[in-house]
This record gives C-alpha cells, sequence and structure tokens, in this order.
C-alpha cells in the first residue's frame, strides 16, 4: 500500500508525476476512449492526488463511490472509507478536510437531503472538499430516477456549485474544481453537478490524459483558516460558538461571516473563467432573438432544438451554464443582447434555475422569460417538447 | 479616483465589498479604496495615513507572531523594523481567532469576533493587519469598516482583501522593507522629524516565569495542555 511518506518534490504516493492544473488540463496530450459519467470520475480521481474518500451507496452514484474505493486499493487515494449514512459520511468529509486532505465524496437525491446540515457547515469552515452530485429525484414516492430538484436545496448552502453537461465535462470540471475550491482566497467547498444516469450511466467518447500525471497535492497551509492539528481544535468557532452569546457583537460577527462566505463564491470567478474557459457557454446564433438559458444534459437538448429550429427558420443561440453559484450574471447579460425570448428547460417540477435567471436579469433586462419547458421524475426532455413550447411563444394560436 | 470602499462607519452591516463590485487585485498591483493601482501608489496613501492619523497600530496574527516557516522571522523583524519608522506606532497583536468572553482586554489584543472595540478603545484612526488568516481579517476589516473610521491597511502574503482601503498582495520581507521606504520618503515629505524608536511594550502583558507555570496560569486554555504519561487531569474545562 502506497504512503503519504513516498511523497517526493516530484511524484506522489502512487508514481505519478506531480503537474498543475494548467498542464493537466490544457496541454497534456490526450488519447480517446469510451467511458461513463462514474468511470470518467474514476479517472479523474486517479489523476487528482486526492487524500480522502468517504462513501455511502445510494443510486445514481453508488458505482462511481466503488469505483473510488478501487483506486485506493491500487494505492492512488489515501484513505477511503464508507460511512454510517450520508449524514456521517458528509461529517467525515469536513472532518479529513478541515485536518488538511484533499477529500471527495459522491452522493445523489435522498442521500443529498439526508446529510444538508453539513453543506452549510462545510462552506461555514472554509474547507475545499468536492461533492460531485449526481442529481436523482427526491422521494416521496420513491424514485432513482434522474431529476435535479435537490440542487434547489443546495443554492444557498455557501458551496460553489458547478453543473457538467457530459462525461467529457464531467472530468474536466472535477479536475479544476480542485484547482478553483483550494485558491486560498476561495477556498469553499464545491459541488460538482452532473444528471444521474444520463451522465453517470452513459457511455461517449471522452478525451483523458495519460494516467501517469497527477495534481500537485493540497497544501493546507494555504487555508484562509487554520488547519486542524492536535493544538488547534476544529475552528474554535465550533468548540465555543460565538452564537451561543446573544449580543450584538455575536450577531455582527455571524453576519461578517456570511458576507464572507458568500464574498469567497464570488472570487472563485476569473479562475473558474480559466479553467473552465468561460462561467457560460454560448452556441447557436449570435443575432438570434429567441435565446436558451439551461444547465446539464438540458443544455444538449436545448442544442438539439436549436438545430431544429434553424431548420425551420426560428434563430435561437444556446446558454450553458456552467457555473450556477457562482452565478454568472454578467456573462448571461452580455449574451442576451438583442433577444427577446428566454426559454430555461429544466428537469424538475420547481423550476429554480428559471427563478434564478429571473432574480438575476430582474430590472436590468426587459425580456420575456419563459419557465420552461419543464420535466421530472426521470422524464426526459425531447427537443420537440421544446420546440413546441418555442412555436406556440412566439407564433400563438397556430401551434407548433 | 472614486473611492468604493472608504473608511466607515459605513453602517449597522455594510455588504460586503466584492458584492459590491470590487475584485481582488491582479498579481504586481494593489487595491487603494476598491480600486485596481500600482503598489507604490497604494503604499503611498498608505504611509501617508499612518503619519497623519491618530495612534497609527500595527495588528500583527499568528501567521508572523509564531516562527512556523522560514520566511516568517524575517517578515517579523521588517514588520519591527517599519514599526519603528512610524511616529508613536503601537503593535497589538491578534494571536489567536477565538471570541475574548467576558471580557476582551482591549489594551493588550485585538480580535476578529469583535475588532471595533479595540478600534474605538485605543482611538486608532489607522491600521495595518499582516499575517492573519484571510478568512479573519476580512471578517475584521469588514466589522471596523462597518462600525469605527479607522484607515485599513492590509499587507497579505496571498491575493488581498478587498475591505481594507489599501490592500498589498503577495506579501514578502522585502515588500515591508519598500513599504518601510516610502514610509520615510512621506514623512520627510511632510516634515515630520522622527528617530527611528521601537513600539512601547504591550502594557498588559505580565513578565512569566516559565519555572513556575501551573495549569490554572492557561485559564480558559487548560483543557488544551496535553497531560504527561500518568497524570490524571480531573479539573477540566
Amino acid at each position: 500500500m502506497s504512503k503519504i511518506t513516498d511523497m517526493t518534490a516530484t511524484h506522489n504516493w502512487s508514481g505519478q508525476k506531480l503537474v498543475s492544473a494548467d498542464y493537466m488540463l490544457f496541454e497534456a496530450p490526450r488519447t480517446k476512449h469510451f467511458m461513463t459519467g462514474s468511470e470518467v470520475l474514476k479517472e479523474a480521481v486517479k489523476r487528482a492526488t486526492v487524500d480522502a474518500s468517504v462513501s455511502y451507496p445510494i443510486t445514481p452514484q453508488s458505482e462511481a463511490a466503488h469505483l473510488i474505493g478501487e483506486l485506493w486499493a491500487e494505492g492512488y487515494v489515501g484513505v477511503y472509507f464508507r460511512g454510517e449514512n450520508e449524514f456521517g459520511v458528509m461529517s467525515e468529509v469536513a472532518g479529513c478536510s478541515m485536518a488538511g486532505a484533499r477529500t471527495i465524496t459522491t452522493t445523489s437525491g435522498p442521500g443529498t437531503l439526508r446529510a444538508m446540515e453539513n453543506f452549510a457547515q462545510w462552506s461555514g469552515t472554509r474547507a475545499s472538499m468536492q461533492l460531485v452530485l449526481m442529481a436523482r429525484g427526491i422521494n416521496s414516492p420513491l424514485t432513482i430516477q434522474p431529476d435535479n430538484l435537490e440542487v434547489q436545496y443546495l443554492l444557498e448552502t455557501g458551496c460553489m456549485i458547478w453543473y457538467a453537461e457530459n462525461v467529457q465535462e464531467l472530468f474536466d470540471m472535477s479536475l479544476a474544481a480542485f484547482a478553483v475550491a483550494e485558491q486560498p482566497d476561495v477556498h469553499v467547498p464545491i459541488i460538482t453537478a452532473v444528471d444521474g444516469f444520463f451522465v453517470s450511466h452513459t457511455r461517449e467518447a471522452v478525451m483523458l490524459p495519460e494516467d501517469d500525471i497527477a495534481l500537485f497535492p493540497y497544501n493546507p497551509y494555504k487555508a484562509p483558516l487554520p488547519p486542524i492539528d492536535s493544538e488547534m481544535p476544529p475552528g474554535r468557532f465550533l468548540r465555543d460558538p460565538f452564537v451561543m452569546k446573544s449580543n450584538y457583537i455575536s450577531y455582527a460577527t455571524h453576519a461578517s461571516w456570511q458576507w464572507e462566505i458568500r464574498s469567497a463564491v464570488e472570487r472563485s470567478k476569473p479562475y473558474a473563467r480559466h479553467y473552465l474557459k468561460g462561467l457560460v457557454h454560448v452556441t447557436g446564433t449570435e443575432d438570434a432573438e429567441i435565446a436558451f438559458i439551461t444547465c446539464g444534459t438540458a443544455s444538449h437538448q436545448a442544442k438539439e432544438a436549436n438545430r431544429e429550429l434553424e431548420k425551420l427558420g426560428v434563430k435561437t443561440k444556446v446558454l450553458k451554464l456552467r457555473t450556477i453559484r457562482p452565478f454568472p450574471t454578467d456573462e448571461i447579460i452580455e449574451a442576451l443582447k438583442g433577444v427577446k425570448y428566454v426559454f430555461v428547460p429544466e428537469f424538475n417540477v420547481v423550476g429554480w434555475l428559471s427563478n434564478e435567471v429571473k432574480s438575476a436579469l430582474y430590472g436590468k433586462l426587459d425580456m420575456d422569460i419563459h419557465a420552461g419547458p419543464r420535466v421530472a421524475g426521470g422524464m426526459s426532455m425531447p427537443a420537440e417538447a421544446i420546440i413546441k413550447e418555442v412555436m406556440e411563444k412566439i407564433n400563438p394560436g397556430k401551434g407548433a | 479616483m472614486l473611492k468604493k470602499i472608504t473608511e466607515g462607519p459605513a453602517g449597522y452591516m455594510p455588504q460586503s465589498a466584492p458584492s459590491m463590485g470590487v475584485e481582488l487585485a491582479p498579481e504586481g498591483q494593489a487595491l487603494l479604496y476598491g480600486n485596481i493601482v500600482s503598489e507604490e501608489e497604494a503604499m503611498r496613501d498608505a504611509a501617508r495615513a499612518l503619519l497623519t492619523r491618530d495612534n497609527p497600530t500595527i495588528f500583527p496574527g499568528p501567521q508572523v507572531l509564531w516562527d512556523w516557516k522560514d520566511d516568517v522571522a524575517d517578515k517579523a523583524a521588517a514588520i519591527l523594523e517599519l514599526a519603528s519608522e512610524i511616529p508613536n506606532c503601537k503593535i497589538i497583536p491578534m494571536p489567536d481567532y477565538r471570541p475574548k468572553y467576558p471580557k476582551i482586554d482591549v489594551k493588550a489584543e485585538i480580535n476578529p469576533n469583535h475588532p471595533n472595540l479595540t478600534i474605538l478603545d485605543n482611538r486608532i484612526k489607522a491600521s495595518i493587519f499582516v499575517g492573519v488568516h484571510c478568512h479573519y481579517a476580512n471578517l475584521s476589516l469588514r466589522m471596523i469598516r462597518a462600525g469605527t473610521d479607522c484607515y485599513t491597511i492590509a499587507l497579505c502574503a496571498y491575493m488581498g482583501h478587498e475591505e481594507a482601503m489599501a490592500s498589498i498582495r503577495d506579501l514578502h520581507a522585502s515588500t515591508i522593507h519598500k513599504f518601510k521606504e516610502i514610509v520615510i520618503e512621506e514623512r520627510n515629505k511632510l516634515g515630520i522629524e522622527w528617530e527611528p524608536t521601537l513600539p512601547p511594550e504591550n502594557p498588559s502583558l505580565q513578565k512569566e516565569d516559565h519555572a513556575a507555570l501551573s495549569p490554572s496560569d492557561y485559564g480558559e486554555y487548560r483543557s488544551l495542555i496535553m497531560t504527561r504519561k500518568g497524570e490524571h487531569v480531573t479539573e477540566v474545562e
């Protein structure tokens, strides 16, 4: 078994050559593979010099968690164990991360909700762990199908939230996530979301760098809070919380603290622009009057609708949001110049993304923002459903 | 220059500088009142504030108080030299981040959970934060901007701080030496005569006799003392 003491200045404990995130993401030669999202996440973790991973089974992320366990057995991951349940997992992830370990975990749907208290706790500690969220419906009634309603619950936890459209983006994002989350001025947890099954279980072509290179290890001494050790309890605010005192000072500290976490998320923008090549990816016709604002696999379906609508002579463009927190308001405003109608296709019934868009654009742009189409519970979103919604809006009474 | 971030009091709890659109300066540059400027421009404004405002004070944090890695001793020595060139400068440390209850000794220390108490009690109108972990520096700087009229300067080893009036990034001992030279130049321009003098001893620090220390001397921190083999501690926090 590899040990942390095997780490050298140039190679990690498993003998991989240490490289920067820039080299890994932009310069290293790549070869083509055919993989599912779960398999590609294993490949990303393999190249990330991960110190610790904690797992608990829940569909559809179980396979990814299992594959990270295989990496531990192969000597690529420092510590790997199964938690008692998702609440336990996220608490243990907090412990690992605050102790200075580069830590990753995965969960889905009900597991996310069971662990919910931890996510706000994570961001409050300014730890830099990564959660790969393979979104699934929320019970009840019981479902294991893809539906991203759970992301709504995570929006205000103080964690960064990125959303990958496909297997390739999942690979690149989950590596870039460490690079951004570990910046001293950012240093908040990051949630990399994908749509369960649509990405986690779908095999796609993906370009990967060789597996003999890996990211430089995490340096906890560059954190904005002191890391814990035998003399430094896990944040004095956990042991002697000022919130237990009822006075103006304790309230003001908590308010300033909350501002600081949100500020840290905002500070991630320049880094995310660099590593993700933009917070928003725009495709379609530049001077279109119709735009789709999407994230995840809804982007793929919107692009399909864009191609079909072009054939009908209707110009559209697709704004795929790579980051949800921070929300890319400026980039959206820039991309929506000249647009009259906005559609927000989503895989959930509540329309959390359209709410986000409306909130961000309120008073800034005057246009018709249509919250839909929306599907849920595992339904697919055929391009025809999107086209029908568009045609009924721009051509009322005449149908698609 | 449009001052986006100014001395307070900004009010009950102002929104954070990043949410007001202030972004950190890129490498090689600095922040002055929320604007990206050259390092020298920020240093000159900061120097004038330290030389013309009442009770200039340096707040060193744990990262320069404890000799925990190679460059710390050099930085700490440079800070002392800087302090000696600022007329009537005091040094009040931020040794740790735990809220101080029931009452902080405002002459002896500053704390990120209620930094305004030390600033207000000592009537500090210009200050330097150095060696404070970034999260706690930001907490402090925002609360100082909220409730006091103190001009704040952040000397940061990483990317800097939007909440400070002047923010210098990528700090090394050489950066502090450069700042010291600028302080001397600005002091001469202002016609202030001053012989380099170290700040006074912290008035609240009592001489310690380490040979006679007992757990009770550690007060609220006594539970952090590791027990020796065979020692049985009955009194715990």
